[in-house]
């Protein structure tokens, strides 16, 4: 191979990372997770970037292999990157030419070629290499390992032309191959040297319910099975075993384990033991180099799956980018192997270790279900599942929160459901056991018999789909997670899973859109459409909102809000009921009302026949059934009070409810109403993805409930703590801490910068809690908290926004604008 | 068929890609003009298929509107709602005469305001 390129000089001037050189040795998943985490970090994008792949391709999901060998997935849906990407963010891609020598005198690596490359820091990321025993015949034709793209490229060509497969080894990999060789046609027999299967995850029990079902599936087992020779003259033959017992094979798969792949380290003189030993920072013994994946030890441990890579990525990356405080700590970990239909989960121990031990078993064969938890001083520290794992997820939760869990001791093993009381958990619901009437969509009225039935009959095999024929979900969207669950359980392996674009007009996704206004200078709706192709002219009810709504944020000040791309609610300032009248609810700041104001609704009520007037539970007050026709009148007598738009109708800020506080209450800690009232103040009028509310309590007692709201302060002797992203819907969440502040002016400063970068990065229709359930609640206080300049811009742009934002819409609408919204028109004449 | 024509006014009363409810109904119910961006007119009665949701309410695009309560898409041209949703609601002629609009109503059925 010949590759040639100039080593340029021209060092960017600025920052220390300013033309910092970074080499990668290994394009596989931990080494370009790792850049991948490092370009979101402002210095980690300064790096000019080397990638060294051995394989030939692109890089792709690895643990995807096993799943394109049994045919479930095309070899081009398991590419993480493409070219396109390696280009767009500058990075050099030399694949198909593997390192051969790091010389860390000089700072550069070699490759094969000849090719010499000089680095600032390295990073090795060299993954395993396929254990092989010392046995004879492990080079003849027909034997490979199970690794790479070329393995099963060998293994589906011998599917082809061959008929008898032997699998050596069963553990997860060994039992994926086995699986996709039967799949693909072959006839396939697995030798395991223990006893029992997956014994490194299982136990004994869960093992043999494991190889029963395999067994049924047309898998042969040669358990304690050591193998001692692959026969073969010219090309494999078989398999022969210590005991005597020989196989007969075409192919002769060794998947018995990996071990690091340390050679170029070793070569190098960086401390080895098992693999390249690393720090809690990811560095090697030499500081500039740094080691993540299946290569490195850390802390006398090495890895295999994929969880603590990506652990590993992260805490790389930040070092990197020069934050010192981002340290590797492994987790408790967990195993589920990819066969279609075989339900296995595993994490931390498989059994009891002593008699201080307790370990609770439930067994059901007739159904091929197993479940077994080990407790240890009241935790749980290890589960088995077999055959429905639903509950695995939180199991780990469990695990790694170390929560005492002796409360549910008797319920724990029956899973979450049963544990915690309560039904339709969705990481544990059993849509088989569920009755057909049970209600999954709320909004929308859709009971789980309705859904099933349109997945079946229609052959649905996609949320959209779904959402189109039943409306399941396609309201609120809290119920997604069910509805998903159902096409899973009723459509099962045929679920297409497609990207999700920002609606059916569009191949794009919301940041790619979001992303492009910004930084191509997309000013109309048009411009945004032609960019990227619509498919429809005039888009959609879907994109039209969310369009208006990405270029209002983008373009304060500048584009002009289009009130036909606007859902009814926004256009007329009012909530559209199901009778077609309107719900009225003025403005209370933070929950505070006068006698003349509440004399006024009084008055309006009287005088308009409204038929009910209600208190809200953000602390206001809504009048119901207002008639079209009469809402410029209502809200032009309401505005004689001083009272102006709740915007409770409106993806925007709703309420900030607040307690009493230190004015009143003899538990408050600070003047949490008239926070509220400055908050509210300063917020109101915004637009926002999704609707938002806020909430002040007072003390810990936390009357105002600020823990379920989207940015809620508590506060407390020393200060404010203010917490984000909370929820009190269909999904309660509870907020996450972003920070604790000692001044009003900080909790402001706060407020408007949070605010600000949700309106900026949220998809349109988000809520905070998904949003930040999605970025991370460490990105946001890395962008809210911990970048004191940029939360000073954030919170400029905010209030440059809330210039053009803070009109009353009432008040304009009573003095007659957008007229024509409110009367109908009058047949003239006869013609 | 036997139209009754009803002049509902100037065209300039209907915004562009948006709707108006007019105060006479058809048979007891409500009646919708709409506007498309490419400025054709169209008429419906005024109630979605589904739940009788004000479609006049509803947002616009091409040749189709989106009903506020539940979404349904119901096709301006014919009243039909769009797959995989199925329901029409009546389409009803209409026509710009000197600039003004008129609705029809088949006469046997209508019934003034």
């Amino acid at each position: 191979m010949n590759i040639s390129f100039r080593e340029s000089d021209d060092f960017l001037s600025g920052g220390e990372h300013d033309g910092l050189r970074l080499v990668v040795i290994g394009n596989g998943m931990a080494g370009m997770r790792t850049v991948e985490e490092l370009l979101k970090h402002e210095t980690g994008r300064r790096f000019r970037i080397t990638v060294f792949g051995a394989e030939p391709h692109v890089n792709y999901n690895r643990i995807m292999l096993s799943s394109v060998l049994a045919g479930d997935k095309a070899l081009d849906e398991i590419v993480i990157n493409s070219r396109d990407w390696y280009a767009a963010n500058g990075i050099r891609l030399v694949t198909g030419d593997a390192v051969t020598k790091i010389d860390r005198e000089a700072k550069t690596v070699t490759a094969e070629s000849g090719l010499c490359v000089s680095y600032d820091r390295l990073l090795i990321a060299t993954g395993s290499k396929p254990l092989a025993p010392p046995i004879p015949g492990l080079g003849l034709p027909g034997v490979c390992a199970f690794r790479d793209i070329a393995d099963v490229d060998k293994m589906l060509e011998a599917a082809r032309t061959k008929k008898r497969a032997v699998v050596i080894g069963g553990g997860l990999l060994g039992l994926e191959a086995a699986w996709g060789l039967k799949q693909r046609g072959m006839s396939v027999a697995l030798v395991h040297l223990m006893p029992t299967l997956m014994e490194r995850q299982l136990d004994a029990a869960a093992g043999q319910l494991l190889q029963r079902d395999l067994d049924r599936r047309g898998i042969a087992f040669f358990t304690n099975g050591q193998t001692e020779e692959i026969l073969g003259a010219e090309h494999a033959e078989g398999v022969q075993l210590a005991d005597g017992r020989s196989v007969p094979a075409d192919l002769v798969v060794l998947a018995i384990g990996i071990r690091p792949n340390i050679d170029l380290a070793k070569a190098a003189g960086l401390k080895i033991n098992r693999g390249i030993e690393v720090f809690d920072d990811l560095r090697t013994s030499d500081p500039d180099i740094f080691a993540v994946g299946e290569c490195v030890e850390h802390r006398g441990q090495v890895f295999g799956l994929v969880a603590p890579l990506w652990d590993q990525a992260k805490a790389c990356a930040a070092q990197l980018a020069g934050d010192g405080s981002a340290l590797f700590a492994s987790q408790a970990l967990s195993t589920s192997l990819k066969i279609t239909g075989v339900d296995v989960f595993s994490a931390g121990a498989l059994m009891a270790a002593d008699e201080a031990d307790d370990e609770i078993t439930l067994r059901d064969d007739a159904r091929g279900l197993y479940k077994k938890v080990v407790l240890r001083d009241g935790k749980l520290v290890g589960a088995v599942l077999y055959g429905d794992v639903a509950d695995g997820p939180w199991y780990l939760q469990l695990m790694r929160s170390g929560e005492d869990v002796s409360a549910i001791r008797e319920r724990l093993v029956f899973g979450r459901a049963f544990a915690d009381g309560i039904a339709g958990a969705s990481a544990a619901t059993d849509y088989s056991a569920m009755p057909d009437d049970t209600q999954i969509c709320g909004c929308n009225g859709v009971s789980k018999g309705t859904i099933v039935c349109a997945i079946r009959e229609k052959k649905l095999t996609s949320l959209s789909e779904v959402r189109a024929h039943t409306k399941a979900s396609a309201s609120c969207g809290q119920c997604t997670g069910q509805v998903e669950g159902l096409l899973a359980f009723a459509a099962g392996a045929e679920v297409k899973a497609s990207r999700k674009t920002l609606c059916e007009c569009t191949d794009a996704d919301h940041d790619e859109i979001r992303r492009a206004i910004v930084a191509d200078g997309l000013k109309t709706m048009d411009a945004v459409r032609a960019a990227f192709g619509w498919k429809k002219p005039e888009g959609c009810h879907k994109c039209r909102p969310a369009l208006n709504y990405y270029l209002l944020c983008a373009w304060p000040g500048e584009y002009r809000d289009d009130s036909r791309s606007r859902f009814v609610n926004e256009r007329v300032h009012a909530n559209i009921q199901k009778d077609g009248t309107y719900s009225v609810i003025p403005r209370m700041w933070g929950g505070l009302t006068t006698p003349d104001e509440l004399r006024a609704i009084a008055d309006v009520a009287d005088k308009f026949n409204i038929p009910t007037v209600k208190v809200t539970g953000g602390q206001r007050i809504d009048l119901l059934g207002v008639k079209k026709d009469d809402l410029p009148a209502v809200w032009g007598d309401l505005g004689k009070a001083g009272l102006v738009s709740g915007h409770a109708y409106g993806k925007a800020l709703r309420t900030v409810k607040t307690c009493v506080g230190s004015e009143w209450c003899r538990f408050g800690t600070q003047d949490s109403t008239s926070l509220g009232v400055k908050l509210e103040k300063m917020c109101w009028g915004s637009w926002t993805p999704h609707k938002v509310k806020l909430a002040v309590s007072g003390c810990p007692r936390n009357c105002a409930e600020a823990t379920i709201k989207d940015l809620g302060v508590v506060c407390v002797e020393a200060g404010y703590d203010i917490v984000v992203g909370g929820n009190g819907g269909v999904e309660v969440r509870v907020t996450d801490p972003l920070v604790r502040v000692a001044t009003e002016a900080e909790v402001l400063e706060h407020t408007c910068a949070f605010l600000q970068l949700y309106r900026e990065e949220a998809h349109y229709l988000e809520r905070t809690a998904p949003w930040i359930a999605r970025v991370g609640i460490a990105y946001v206080k890395q962008r809210v908290v911990e970048d004191p300049d940029g939360r000073l811009a954030l919170h400029a742009r905010f209030l440059y926004a809330q210039k053009f934002a803070q009109h009353d819409p009432w008040a304009e609408r009573a003095r007659g604008e957008d007229a024509h919204e409110f009367s109908r028109l009058p047949a003239l004449a006869e013609a | 068929m036997d139209i009754l024509w009803k002049n509902i006014g100037p065209l300039a009363n209907i915004p562009m890609c948006g709707a108006r409810r007019l105060c006479f109904g058809h048979g007891g119910r409500p009646i919708a003009v709409f506007r498309t961006a490419k400025d054709e007119l169209f008429a419906l009665i005024d109630e979605c298929p589904h739940r009788q949701g004000p479609l006049s309410e509803g947002i616009i695009a091409g040749d189709a509107v989106t009903c506020p309560l539940h979404n349904w898409t119901i096709d301006l041209k014919d009243g039909v709602a769009l797959a995989p949703d199925e329901g029409s609601t009546q389409a009803l002629p209409v026509r710009v005469v000197n600039g003004e609009v008129h609705v029809g109503l088949p006469h046997a059925e209508s019934v003034a305001a």
